[in-house]
């Protein structure tokens, strides 16, 4: 069995990536996309402290998965959200490489 | 009390009330004529009081400027002359101003003179008489410069408030002296102030007072018109004659005497026997008569003669002052207010008969024409060049003889002040009065109204009695009661022997000249002061001065200050206007960036 | 579960993140992605978190993914070009994986390691004792399994209930809002 410093580091790395995967790509569907490996990299230090701090009665601790279930759901929100905007902006704008998108430059 | 208060204010109310509501009807005049006649019926009733009652106006502090009003019996008495002249102006003024277009604004301005001036007589310490001082020299501009559309009338007038207000730094200056020596401003606490500084500095004492009064007699030069500052009182001319009458004969001009006298009385005459200050005053007086003298022998413009005398006899009253015999001074005051202001006011009505002639020389005979005026104005020039048992003579002859005892050279320039006299006076009267008519203008003058006839009968009469002791001692400031009333000493031959010299020559001079037979330019030309003040003082020092500003608001304050920080804000925003690069990614990255600098202040920091 | 499951699965995961980013191809990208969370559910499995794992699979994979590709494909997106191969972003982004991995590198070795606590019968029947003796979970638990859906819906009925019923609304809200911004301007 992993120790719970093993799960830390694996989800602490999927972060990195995405974040990463943020700010290098041009794509903004490819840069959704990794916002989504960033929320599944938290869900997964979440479920690993459920299980290794396990609540009073030895069973683990339901809160953290509690959360986790929250995150899914709004995170699927989010992206059905988001990808209508993205589609809007689709038909505004006609491109979707961000590095088109600078009508806010001061 | 309360009628004292109501004495002051009643005239500043009369003054916002036409400026506010009345402005445009006829309604203006009437009242101010009612309230001059309102006041001079309450200074009546205040004749002989001796009380003091004031009210803190603003305060700071333990320290106070306090309004206050001091009545005794040389503020009542200056309260008599001035509500007195000032109804006389007043209704004087109703006829004489009726064809004018801006009769509201002339009362208004009449009215807040009255107020101003009240202000002065019945002030009770010194930072009032300040205020009320330059108020008075904002009258006067005013009036001076009522028909302000001739260039000429407004150039006097700014004359007049600069060279008062030139004197008035000096004034301001020696207030703070004296506030600083006595510890007080108020009149009545100042004397114990002094003796405590007298005991406590006695190597210094008499130096310092002389110079706090020095500074304070430099306000009395400006407003009482003596030798540097005197370039004001003939340019002032230039205003309405009922105007000259009240202010710059019989008012304001004597308000530079009249706080001298207060403050010898206030400080005490023994403080100011020795001082070397009296003897500058006496001698500035002293030579300003003597020079005025000489100038009016010149002038052609009646209301100019006029003004030089009246330069001339201040000189008289500061002289009696400087010598420490300021009861003389102030008795003499009292009886020029009335024979100048009947002067002024007859000369008046012969400008206005002459519809607005007032070169003597365009004017002859009118003495058959204008009877009443003629005879009045004979009875003021009488009392002015000091012929015996009128008011003139009495209040002279105090003064010649205080000047006999102190200082027998300033009793010589006395007495050829007292020949120039009645020579320019004479002058004036065969000229204008007597002889044949020598223009168009005079030989249709007729006898004015009575509106202004009266004014002139009466300042007659008082011109004659004001000196005898049954009046003077009643209603004149400051009265010294001589034991006899004619003292038949050696002064009063000197003045007689004088008068007599001054009017014969007169006569043989000019009696049936066409034109003057004595042309001297230095005194034409007022011995060339003003051309001096003008070329030098003010092109060299005050352009100069004025470009050095100038420069020095357009391009440090203007364009360094505001504009640079105008400037710099408009730069510095335009650099940080390029942080917003408008990349999505850029935006992210520097929030990534952030977070991680956040974690590692909390997790690895202190 | 067993270590070498364990690194099997986050290579698969670290693998399909990583080809996230490689990839030009939107839909490579996707599937990178829908490789990454097969590799996750099977993490959570290991953690004994069952309910989770299969939501996993089930919302996440098999619905948001498949939105994203409904999308890539509804805006028929091309290849992302290879020109304009920014150095900036590229070395921005590695300075900053780089400043959080040393960042996360630092806060472990800090931490004390915790071992898994046994999830075995002696602590069931233990457990079992907290519920009621008729309840499904009391006899699954007697029985040696973890009854971990019954648990979950324990928990989220009774003590996240209004969360449960806010998340509810939230989710109409985002479907109306979808509608509205989806909708053509009509002109």
């Amino acid at each position: 069995m992993a120790s719970l410093n093993d799960y830390l580091l694996v989800s602490g790395l999927l972060f990195a990536i995405g974040l990463a995967g943020v700010v290098v790509r041009r794509n903004i569907i490819v840069v959704f996309m990794c916002l989504e490996l960033m929320l599944s990299a938290a869900n997964l230090t979440l479920v690993a402290f459920s299980r290794f701090h396990p609540a009073a009665n030895g069973l683990p601790d339901y809160n953290g998965q509690m959360l986790v279930f929250f995150v899914i759901t709004v995170a699927a929100a989010e992206v059905a959200v988001g990808l209508a905007i993205i589609v809007a902006l689709y038909r505004a704008r006609q491109t979707i490489h961000t590095d088109d998108l600078t009508s806010l430059k001061g | 009390m309360n009628l004292a208060w109501i004495l002051l204010f009643l005239p500043l109310a009369i003054a916002a009330a036409n400026q506010l509501i009345l402005k445009k009807t006829g309604l203006a005049p009437l009242l101010s004529t009612a309230s001059a006649l309102g006041t001079f019926a309450l200074a009546v009733m205040l004749l002989g009081k001796n009380e003091t009652s004031h009210f803190a106006w603003a305060t700071l502090g333990d320290f106070s400027i306090n309004i206050g009003i001091k009545l005794d019996q040389l503020s009542t008495g200056m309260m008599i002359v001035v509500t007195g002249i000032g109804l006389l102006v007043h209704v004087f003024s109703l006829a004489y101003m009726k064809e004018d277009e801006a009769k509201a604004r002339y009362f208004t301005s009449l009215s807040l003179f009255m107020f101003s001036m009240t202000g002065i007589v019945l002030a009770d310490n010194f930072i009032m008489t300040f205020i009320f001082w330059e108020l008075v020299g904002l009258s006067s501009f005013l009036l001076i410069g009522h028909w302000y559309q001739k260039d000429s009338a407004a150039d006097a007038a700014k004359k007049a408030f600069l060279c008062n207000r030139i004197g008035d730094f000096g004034f301001m200056v020696g207030i703070l002296m004296l506030w600083g020596i006595t510890g007080h401003l108020g009149f009545d606490q100042m004397k114990s102030g002094l003796a405590a500084f007298q005991a406590a500095n006695p190597a210094i004492f008499s130096s310092v007072l002389s110079a706090a009064v020095l500074c304070i007699f430099c306000g009395a030069i400006g407003k009482s018109a003596q030798l540097p500052l005197h370039v004001w009182l003939p340019d002032a001319m230039e205003g309405p004659t009922p105007v000259s009458a009240l202010i710059h004969a019989a008012t304001m001009v004597a308000a530079g005497v009249y706080m001298l006298f207060r403050l010898q009385f206030t400080l005490g005459f023994e403080a100011f026997e020795a001082l070397q200050a009296s003897t500058v005053i006496a001698w500035t007086g002293g030579i300003t008569a003597l020079v005025a003298a000489l100038m009016a022998t010149q002038q052609n413009d009646i209301k100019r003669v006029l003004a030089y005398s009246t330069l001339s006899q201040l000189g008289y009253m500061v002289m009696a002052v400087g010598l420490v015999h300021g009861e003389a001074g102030m008795f003499h005051l009292f009886t020029h207010a009335w024979f100048k202001a009947l002067l002024f006011l007859g000369s008046g009505a012969v400008i206005y008969a002459c519809h607005h002639e007032q070169d003597i020389w365009k004017m002859g005979g009118l003495l058959k024409k204008m009877p009443v005026t003629g005879f009045t104005f004979l009875i003021g020039f009488a009392a002015l060049i000091a012929v015996p048992y009128t008011s003139g003579f009495f209040s002279k002859e105090q003064i010649l003889e205080a000047a006999h005892e102190k200082e027998p050279i300033l009793f010589w320039i006395a007495a050829v002040v007292a020949v120039l006299t009645p020579f320019y006076m004479t002058r004036l009267y065969v000229v204008a009065f007597l002889g044949k008519n020598r223009s168009e203008n005079a030989s249709h003058a007729h006898e004015v109204g009575p509106l202004m006839l009266g004014p002139l009968v009466i300042l007659a009469v008082l011109g004659v009695i004001a000196g005898f002791p049954f009046v003077a001692s009643k209603f004149a400031p400051a009265y010294l009661q001589p034991e006899h009333l004619v003292h038949l000493g050696f002064v009063t031959y000197v003045s007689v022997g004088a008068l007599a010299i001054g009017v014969l020559t007169g006569f043989m001079v000019y009696a049936g000249k066409e034109k003057d037979p004595i042309s001297i330019p230095l005194l034409q030309n007022r011995f060339y002061i003003d051309g001096f003040y003008d070329n030098f003082i003010v092109r060299y020092f005050q352009d100069t001065l004025a470009s050095i500003i100038a420069f020095f608001d357009e391009w440090v304050i203007n364009g360094l200050i505001v504009n640079g920080l105008s400037r710099s804000a408009e730069s510095l925003g335009n650099r940080f206007r390029l942080i917003q690069s408008g990349s999505l990614q850029g935006y992210a990255f520097v929030f990534g960036l952030g977070v991680l600098i956040v974690v590692y202040f909390i997790v690895f920091g202190r | 579960m067993p270590s070498y499951l364990f690194w099997l699965f986050s290579v698969i995961m670290l693998a399909g993140g990583a080809a996230v980013i490689a990839f030009r191809n939107p839909v490579a990208s996707a599937l990178s992605v829908v490789a990454c969370f097969v590799g996750l559910a099977g993490l959570f499995i290991g953690l004994s978190a069952f309910f989770v794992g299969v939501i996993q699979i089930l919302v996440y994979t098999g619905a948001v993914m498949v939105l994203f590709l409904f999308i890539i494909m509804l805006l028929d997106l091309k290849d992302e070009e290879k020109s304009a191969k920014p150095l900036v972003p590229i070395a921005a982004g590695i300075g900053l994986v780089a400043a959080f991995t040393m960042q996360l590198i630092g806060v472990l070795s800090r931490s004390p390691d915790t071992t898994a606590p046994a999830l075995d019968a002696q602590t069931f029947t233990v457990a079992a004792a907290g519920f009621p003796a008729s309840s499904k979970i009391a006899t699954n638990l007697l029985s040696g399994k973890l009854p971990d859906v019954h648990l979950i819906g324990r928990t989220l009925f009774t003590q996240y209930n209004l969360p449960l019923q806010i998340l509810g609304v939230l989710l109409l809200v985002a479907t109306i809002g979808v509608v509205v911004l989806s909708k053509r301007q009509a002109d």
